[in-house]
């Protein structure tokens, strides 16, 4: 039996039924966003005051892919047109483009969770702060570049220490570019032995990179943009596979296949929309 | 949709019926949504560079940065949905099911923002002034 209303609208509901599928499923996709859009304003506006960090990301990179995402999403709209207007030979130049937008994204997306790993923060014994990039670490020292040194405050404890680091990776983010305006301490390698480290009350060092383990910024970071990662992959996927195998279709069925791409257009301008509300909140606010 | 209004009302409507994707465009029409596609993306890059260039005038208090970037955001996204994904001109279901969605999205945020900051978003009956003091804390 074929598969009913892939091209012509049901009666009751005015629509092909994937329309009807994609739009209940970009639904609950709002709420599953929203749900961590609400664990980061918990987050932030719980966090004590001034401890929140800001400008800890690259903008330049986050604005390219904020620009990225946005030519594909126009790609993708160009795509669907192009099949309206009965232009196939077009639909896949622009969907080529809208492919390699996903993978421009990503690419950009994996230096930037890279430099994180990398991004050391230590406490040494006397309280000082050093924040610097990791050149080598072994089973009792590690050595940073780029260190900056935060001078123990005078009440040092672990909610003073991340507006330090906030700051001090202001300095460094805004950019590699200014590397010149950052203290003294900014250049050459420092390499920093263990049994010079503070530790916790665990006996845990005080050391950590900027992952998701570092403070609740960096967890929620990841979380939402891994999260975000993750449907870029899955759209791009889908969309490729319309751009590859899936193209017969277009000779047998072609309101059914231009269907599904207006369908997984819907899907791909979601993810774009999403990232247009990421970037503001993690990257400029 | 306004563009209709250039044919005939018999010819709109037969369009719209043999339209098999929900919205009736001709080719015409297609080409008038092509401009419209375009004229949205430069908004769209207009956008992203003013929410970044606000973005490094710190206002004080900090909350206004926050409001800007935050209009700015729902400004490009109202964009999108309205445009791209068609929702100027989209049918009932579609909106109704939008509507809930809606609803709940802003009822989650709302919670979100209350649980943090009771009696500022409902007002509750006031509690007596010892009793105030020991939830503040």
């Amino acid at each position: 039996m074929d598969i009913p209303y892939t091209t012509h609208p049901r009666e009751d509901t005015g629509l092909y039924n994937a329309k009807v599928g994609i739009w209940l499923f970009l639904a609950s996709e709002v709420m599953l966003f929203g749900a961590l859009f609400s664990a980061y304003i918990l987050l932030r506006v719980g966090a004590a005051p001034g401890t929140w960090p800001m400008h800890l990301l690259n903008v330049p990179l986050g604005t390219i892919n904020t620009l990225v995402l946005i030519i594909s999403s126009v790609t993708v709209v160009m795509a669907w047109a192009s099949l309206k207007m009965n232009r196939f030979d077009r639909f896949k130049i622009y969907q080529t483009v809208t492919v390699l937008c996903a993978l421009i994204f990503l690419v950009i997306k994996s230096f930037e969770y890279y430099d994180k790993f990398t991004h050391y923060q230590v406490t040494l014994a006397d309280g000082t702060v050093l924040d610097g990039h990791v050149v080598t670490k072994d089973t009792n020292s590690i050595t940073l570049h780029h260190v900056k040194e935060i001078k123990p405050q005078s009440a040092t404890n672990t909610v003073a220490a991340p507006v330090a680091a906030g700051a001090a990776a202001t300095a460094e983010q805004g950019g590699h570019a200014a590397d010149g305006h950052a203290d003294d301490h900014s250049h050459g390698e420092r390499k920093i032995m263990f049994s010079e480290l503070a530790k916790h009350e665990s006996g845990r060092l005080k050391m950590s990179n900027f992952g998701p383990w570092h403070n609740t910024y960096m967890a929620i970071y990841f979380t939402l943009t891994g999260l975000h990662a993750l449907h870029v992959i899955g759209g791009a996927l889908v969309i490729a596979y319309l751009l590859g195998p899936g193209t017969k279709m277009w000779f047998s069925d072609p309101e059914r296949f231009t269907n599904r791409i207006e369908v997984s257009g819907l899907f791909w301008h979601f993810v774009d929309l999403v990232w247009i509300f990421l970037f503001p909140v993690l990257y400029l606010l | 949709m306004a563009d209709h209004s250039a044919h005939s009302p018999a010819a709109a409507a037969s369009a719209h019926k043999a339209g098999a994707h929900g919205h009736g465009h001709g080719h015409h029409d297609v080409a008038k949504e092509v401009r419209k596609y375009l004229l949205v993306f430069g908004a769209l890059i207009i956008g992203t560079i003013l929410t970044v260039a606000v973005s490094y005038i710190e206002l004080h208090p900090h909350w206004k940065n926050i409001a800007i970037g935050l209009v700015i955001a729902l400004v490009k996204g109202g964009l999108v949905a309205a445009f791209f994904m068609h929702l100027i001109d989209e049918k009932k279901l579609v909106y109704g099911v939008l509507g809930a969605t809606v609803f709940f999205f802003v009822g989650l945020m709302y919670i979100t923002l209350w649980s943090m900051e009771p009696g500022s978003f409902i007002r509750l009956k006031q509690p007596a002034a010892a009793e105030r003091t020991a939830t503040q804390k």
